[in-house]
């Protein structure tokens, strides 16, 4: 029976992998090596900044693995949502990084680098044509918002690198691209149906995520056939069990048994699990359920401001008494007093707190809010327009709050423990993400502009 | 007894930033239905304990795994302003100490 056999190097570029397995997968004959280099989980700030979340070199040694094996097997390498946001900065620093190691090796082969930016013109006028649909807890969207949005990347299918593959591309650098689109796009090209591909790459694309115990970052296999997949970690001190490739699939996601890719919906509700071999599992039972119109997942920032931070703690049982009051007060003043010196209105900047040993973790979710004990630890947070803004903000913030009075002691008091010299730190510019939404479009290729080089 | 002395991992996590997701995997059948079944554990318990509206959480269980999922849309967007949890790695302490009494053995 025709097989597919997809090899996920490692669940994030760059975070490693054993050179044994990844060896002993290659024996295996896999189809193609993908592997995601990126995600939204660390936050707004990897694609409003264009900076990756791991290092240069910690990346060129896991791509001049895969290149090689890759290279050496005669099989495609995928790596998609590069640098982190996939945003074109991040594709071009892995590109830059692909061309080094081809130069250093002598290595010579077909890159392609898809882009996934969305300008603001198209974004403006798909908007306008009613094509931007909002998803669940999803920010009012309007033409103004839109160019608020310093950055948008949209998530591409696997279409564009199927696309790559048919022009003859060994090596695939890929902006944003949903999870499974890395790891579906050669078999899909292949045949294999839709929801055993999106199933399994779902389950691939962490790596070794999905083993019993991830003992450390490392590859997964994946074999998909006509009507079943199997998933076995090439490294012989890993397995895969029935619970733990299900369990993989709570992970991360809102639903586990109805998950939305951009031309229709993975099905796992009647999905079988069950051991096969020693160490692998195999899944039947994975369906898909095309839409008509095909859709790409948006995801933006927008720059709102500069940060400055600084911690401290307190212990001094008649503030702790009063926490709130006094910080509200503290901020009144320093209000106050930015007016005066600085001549900024308070409307222009956001002074927060979060008290660690109350509500630091949770914030309005917390249940004991309020109910604190002997010391707690406060964090205050200053944005504004500019760093220099922030950092003269910052210091009429800390030292406001150091001296602040309460009633309970007459004389000149210092209210808060600076563990610190300075007692602040400048933590860049701040980004919010503005998009939860989906873009419809004709054709699965229109957004993402692709590019082809011989090294 | 509570959730986190009966489960074998509470955890919780994004479900992409606008999201947040808290899974409940049990070793023993027993103690899984014993909370699944629970009138102690539904969307009115979990958002009285959160602070959260009852139509806003979602519910699933899965049985071959032995496990319970709740999910629910972030306050607060991930690294939004105010947000205290990035990657949402932290919210699932109420769930641990949730007391879920057994009601098949209860004296009453």
């Amino acid at each position: 029976m025709k097989n597919i056999h997809v090899l996920a190097a490692t669940g994030m570029l760059g975070t490693g992998f054993s050179e044994a397995s990844f060896d002993r997968a290659l024996k295996n004959n896999p189809s193609v090596i993908g592997c995601d280099a990126g995600s939204t989980d660390p936050g707004p700030h990897y694609l409003g900044h264009g900076t990756p979340m791991v290092s240069r070199e910690a990346t060129k040694r896991d791509l001049t693995i895969m290149i090689k094996g890759a290279l050496k097997n005669n099989i495609p390498l995928l790596i998609g949502s590069a640098g982190t946001a996939g945003s074109n900065v991040h594709v071009d620093w892995t590109v830059d990084i692909v061309k080094e190691i081809a130069k250093e090796e002598n290595l010579s082969f077909s890159l392609a680098a898809i882009y996934s930016e969305i300008s603001q013109p198209k974004l403006i006028n798909a908007f306008r044509k009613g094509k931007i649909k909002p998803l669940n807890n999803a920010h009012d969207l309007s033409e103004e918002s839109i160019l608020h949005l310093s950055k948008v990347v949209g998530q591409m299918g696997p279409e564009p690198y199927i696309n790559a593959l048919n022009q003859g591309a060994q090596v695939v650098v890929a902006g944003r691209s949903s999870d499974t689109s890395i790891f579906a796009a050669v078999p899909i090209k292949e045949g294999i149906n839709h929801g055993i591909a999106l199933h399994a790459s779902k389950i691939l694309e962490c790596g070794a995520g999905c083993a019993e115990t991830r003992i450390h970052p490392d590859c997964m296999s994946a074999w998909m056939y006509d009507d079943h997949f199997i998933v076995e970690p090439p490294n012989p001190k890993m397995k895969c069990t029935p619970v733990s490739v299900l369990s993989h699939l709570l992970y991360e996601n809102y639903d586990p048994y109805h998950l939305y890719e951009p031309g229709g919906m993975l099905n796992t509700s009647d999905a079988h699990y069950e051991s096969f071999n020693e160490r692998g599992v195999k899944v039947t039972n994975s369906e898909f359920e095309p839409v008509s119109m095909y859709t790409v997942r948006l995801e933006g920032v927008e720059h709102i401001g500069y940060r400055r931070i600084a911690i401290a703690g307190i212990r001094d049982p008649f503030i702790l008494r009063q926490l709130p009051n006094f910080l509200e007060e503290c901020k009144n003043v320093i209000s106050k007093k930015v007016k005066e010196s600085l001549n900024i209105e308070k409307e222009n900047f956001k002074i927060l707190f979060r008290i660690y040993g109350d509500s630091g973790v949770m914030g309005e979710l917390e249940p004991f809010q309020g109910k604190m004990n002997h010391e707690v630890g406060l964090l205050t947070e200053v944005i504004a327009d500019s760093a220099v803004n922030s950092q003269s903000i910052m210091s009429i913030a800390w030292h406001t709050m150091l001296h602040h009075p309460i009633k309970e002691w007459s004389g000149l008091v210092s209210q808060l423990a600076f563990p610190f010299s300075p007692p602040d730190s400048d933590m860049g510019p701040v980004y919010r993400f503005g998009l939860n939404h989906i873009m419809e479009v004709e054709d699965p290729l229109e957004l993402f502009e692709m590019n082809i080089s011989r090294l | 007894m509570q959730i986190g002395e009966m489960a074998k991992l509470i955890r919780s996590k994004n479900a992409g930033p606008f999201s947040m997701t808290i899974d409940i995997l049990f070793e023993h059948e027993s103690y899984y239905d014993r909370v699944k079944n629970s009138p102690d554990f539904n969307v009115d318990t979990i958002a009285n304990v959160y602070k959260l509206n009852s139509a806003d959480i979602d519910i699933y269980t899965c049985d071959p795994i032995l496990a319970i999922k709740i999910s629910f849309n972030r306050p607060v967007i991930s690294g939004d302003i105010g947000d205290t949890d990035v990657f949402g790695g932290q919210q699932h302490g109420p769930i641990v100490d949730m007391e879920i009494p057994d009601r098949n053995n209860a004296s009453y």
